[in-house]
């Protein structure tokens, strides 16, 4: 298929000097942590933007911060370009590799270190999924907040890489409000520490700098992370409009109104149908747009913030209210949400945008969004963060129809270059990547660009880290 | 210090000619907002002063979005004042060291961002640097460089803004901030828990920050300082004070859900939103130091481990003490000598953190690392980062460590 974004030219130079380069790793790493087998290498070609594919050079599986020191370092000396790996769950390309790369996997990575409640904090290696971190303090009464969708696979390594958010972050922020410190490795293989179990860190907030560099700046081996009391109780609760407008003003006034609900999720129709389908979680199919509100605390708490969302909502024409009756009606309300990528995979191929507007451009960021979709001939799903503005619209198209999957290629960006218009951001949560690459100039200038560039130079001096990703090719040269 | 040339641009145009004509003629800048955090930090050799004092004035504010933007030299005051016609607030409460440095002038909202000042709620609601969205700022080479944005959740490209957040003027000179603010809650009750030891008063705040009750601050006040507060209320004994806010109905409920979980703790009071806010706000003004000269230190270091800071220094020095972020962050204030090695030193036996030096007059910030100093790799990063941003290090040479020149050869 013809592909609208470009890698980087691969090195003829390094690809040749495979074997060598295969004999080099194999000195520093255990057999097992090698692969470089063709037919093994295949599930590392692409991630969750699965329209683009690269066989990279070889994987390694570091177990310890050592190895991943040892690799970088080989590879920084042979200018081996590196591409990081958590569980591959990128939406935005952040961890498809190139021919003349080396994937360094975490996955083997995956212990938790040390659970620290009277500090409320934990320290965990980078491959550790996001989910284990809640599970294992669960019994505890302690919670780690971040909850991308997709929590269960991803790892916190890649959560960091990208800045990860979800649902609650409404509450309680994203990524980088919930990370005390981390370990990484530089580019030349120095190992340093960031942070650690205070609050802030001391010098330039190099924790904040590394959120969201998408494995651009180094890898990330251990974090330690926030740990929160669990609320008393949570409860989700279902509001249905005959109208997107309606829903939209809904979200914007219960904000206005000073409500800071932990979550509010918006789904439209075709997502409705597609996750009641999946999970039969029991929302209401006769609404044009529906909107989950999750409230915690106790009984007594949630009822005093339910009536007052109740009462904006009532104002906005909303047609059905219903609360969850128990934790398993609201598990499943929150597993037919947190399940919308995966069930619309099962009925088309889907791109998923992820830009943020302001609040009061929801509902003219969806007419537009459905506008642009019209003028392609394609269909969408919204399901989002309405609360932080942060929409994901679902294009479904057809991966096998070469001409299909160049419009919904172009239709995802005419969205994103809505938002940034319209006040807000190419990515809220999901990251540049490769995917969103080459529009990066419609919402910085050249200036924005060199000054990012320059300050990732400091990190990486010969670009080996991730190298095709977050700057467009063209605007380098003079970086 | 010697004699420097005051400018004091009226738009981010003319701040961007001040920068370049400084760039050109090889001076050296001083970085301020109205100048109140001018006594910390090392010493800075500059030969021009750039003040953002007449950047002034709230851009944007759409009080539904929770979201405001001002130029970098709006005085806090006038910020603030502009989210009570809204009933919202800056949720991080900027501290604010005036009166404990003897300043007059009113601090800035770049100044608060520059130097990431957080208040009580840092402990549950976040720092500065969490609130702060967007940034436009001039850089070392004089371009105006815009970062982040409007919007809660953005993460295109690198953060420059955190990068920003807490680099006291060292990497460019702010113009414009994008910020998110809250709504001031309904109400707000402190339970305090009187007669407690440091030791004991860090098992009860980390108790109650386990508890689903969602203390947004937790500070203990030693016997030594207590008398400073609430008008000497209660300057016979310690208090433990643990902050619940929200919709009052709620703050009702998790008031008897906290005390229950407090039951092991005979002596409580309950104090009530007038005498709250009096009390939040005294501890963010480090009263029980204000108007003394005695060697101030913040320090920062795991909940924990701050009470056997204290008890390990009082081994080597008189010190009176308190603590804030459920005892992490830690106000030391120390009769004689300024112990930078005994404390640097205890924060590493205690499991690491950092101190910062907030109040000594020059002649000992001449001898002392202001700022912890950095382990070598972080701290060649560091020089590497300002080198990209600033390169010809023009903006508040040497302000955040001692030794600026080793900093600056590890850049190269």
């Amino acid at each position: 298929m013809t592909e609208l974004i470009k890698f980087l030219e691969p090195n003829a130079e390094i690809i040749s000097k495979r074997p060598t380069i295969i004999a080099g790793l194999a000195q520093l790493l255990p057999d097992d942590c090698l692969i470089t087998d063709e037919r093994e290498l295949v599930p590392f070609e692409t991630d969750a933007f699965i329209a683009y594919r690269r066989l990279p050079l070889a994987v390694v599986l570091p177990e310890t911060t050592e190895q991943v020191a040892e690799v970088v370092k080989y590879c920084h000396e042979n200018e081996v370009p590196i591409v990081p790996r958590g569980a591959g769950t990128s939406l935005a390309g952040g961890a498809i590799p190139q021919e003349d790369a080396i994937v360094i996997g975490l996955s083997k990575m995956n212990r938790i270190l040390d659970v620290d409640l009277a500090n409320r904090c934990a320290v965990v290696q980078a491959g550790v999924t996001n989910i284990a971190i809640s599970q294992e303090t669960d019994s505890e009464g302690f919670f780690y907040a971040p909850d991308p969708s997709s929590q269960l696979a991803c790892t916190i390594g890649g959560n960091i890489g990208m800045n990860s958010g979800g649902a609650h972050c409404l509450k309680y922020g994203v990524t980088t409000n919930n990370l005390l410190g981390l370990k990484m490795v530089m580019f030349d293989g120095t190992v340093i520490d960031l942070g650690g179990k205070a609050l802030d860190m001391p010098g330039y907030d190099l924790l904040g700098l590394l959120c969201g560099s998408e494995g651009q700046m180094g890898i990330i081996t251990e974090a330690t992370v926030k740990l929160l009391a669990k609320p008393e109780g949570a409860k989700p609760v279902l509001f249905g409009f005959d109208s997107p407008e309606d829903a939209g003003q809904c979200v914007k006034d219960v904000i206005g109104a000073g409500i800071i609900p932990v979550a509010i999720e918006y789904m439209d129709k075709p997502a409705i149908e597609i996750c009641e389908a999946f999970a039969n979680a029991g929302y209401p199919m006769d609404v044009e747009a529906l909107l989950i509100v999750e409230v915690e605390g106790s009984e007594a708490e949630m009822d005093a913030m339910l009536a007052k969302i109740i009462e904006v909502a009532k104002k906005h024409k909303v047609k059905t209210i219903k609360e969850s009756q128990s934790a398993f009606e609201a598990a499943l309300i929150w597993k037919g949400r947190k399940s919308a990528f995966g069930a619309t995979g099962r009925i088309a191929d889907y791109m998923c945008m992820d830009g943020t507007v302001p609040l009061s451009q929801l509902a003219f960021v969806l007419e537009g969004t459905a506008k642009i979709i019209e003028k392609y001939g394609l269909r969408v799903a919204n399901v989002f963060h309405a609360g932080d503005g942060n929409m994901h619209p679902l294009i479904l198209f057809n991966m096998n129809d070469p001409e299909e999957s160049i419009k919904a290629e172009q239709a995802g960006m005419d969205i994103l270059r809505l938002c940034v218009d319209a006040g807000g951001c190419l990515t809220g949560e999901h990251g540049v990547g490769i995917e969103k690459r080459d529009l990066m100039t419609h919402q910085y200038s050249k200036e924005d660009l060199d000054q990012q560039m320059a300050v990732r130079a400091a990190f990486d001096p010969n670009w080996l880290f991730n190298p095709s990703k977050v700057f467009p090719l063209e605007v380098r040269e003079d970086a | 210090m010697s004699e420097q040339e005051l400018i004091s641009p009226t738009s981010a145009d003319e701040l961007v000619d001040a920068v370049k004509s400084a760039l050109a003629s090889g001076k050296a800048i001083n970085v301020q907002g109205s100048g109140t955090k001018n006594s910390i930090g090392n010493d800075v050799s500059a030969n021009v002063q750039i003040s953002t004092s007449k950047l002034s004035g709230v851009s944007e504010y759409i009080h539904s979005e929770l979201v405001m933007t001002a130029k970098a030299g709006t005085p806090v005051s006038t910020v603030q004042k502009e989210l009570a016609k809204n009933n919202q607030m800056l949720a991080f409460e900027p501290a604010d060291y005036s009166n404990l440095l003897g300043s007059k002038s009113k601090q800035t909202i770049g100044g608060v961002f520059a130097t990431n000042m957080s208040g009580s709620r840092r402990l549950s609601i976040g720092a500065a640097r969490d609130a702060l969205l967007g940034v436009k700022f001039v850089n070392g080479k004089g371009e105006l460089i815009k970062s982040g944005g409007k919007v809660m959740k953005n993460v295109t490209g690198l953060d420059l803004v955190k990068l920003l957040a807490g680099s006291w003027g060292t990497l460019g000179i702010m113009s414009e901030v994008t910020f998110k603010v809250l709504p001031r809650p309904e109400a707000m009750k402190t339970i305090l828990i009187k007669g407690l030891s440091d030791k004991d008063a860090t098992k009860a705040m980390a108790l109650a920050m386990a508890q689903s009750t969602e203390v947004s601050s937790a500070a203990h006040l030693p016997k030594s300082v207590s008398g400073a507060f609430l008008d000497g209320t209660f300057s016979d004994q310690s208090i433990t004070a643990l902050r619940l806010e929200g919709l009052q109905e709620s703050v009702n409920d998790r008031e008897k859900r906290l005390i229950n979980a407090l039951s092991e703790y005979s002596d409580l009071t309950v104090i009530e939103t007038e005498q709250s806010a009096k009390l939040w706000q005294e501890i963010a003004d480090v009263k029980p130091f204000c108007g003394s000269n005695s060697i101030v230190w913040k320090v920062s270091v795991a909940p924990s481990q701050g009470h056997k800071l204290v008890a390990k220094l009082a081994q080597k020095t008189e010190v009176d003490a308190f603590y804030d972020w459920q005892g992490g962050l830690v106000w030391l204030s120390l009769k004689s000598g300024h112990h930078a090695a005994d404390i640097r030193q205890i924060i590493k036996e205690i499991g690491g953190g950092h101190a910062t030096l907030i109040r000594a007059d020059d002649d000992v910030r001449s001898q002392v690392d202001v700022f912890e100093p950095q382990s070598l790799p972080v701290a060649a990063l560091s020089a590497r980062i300002k080198a990209q941003i600033d390169p010809k290090n023009i903006f508040n040479p040497g302000r955040m460590s001692l030794n600026d020149d080793t900093m600056n050869k590890a850049a190269v």
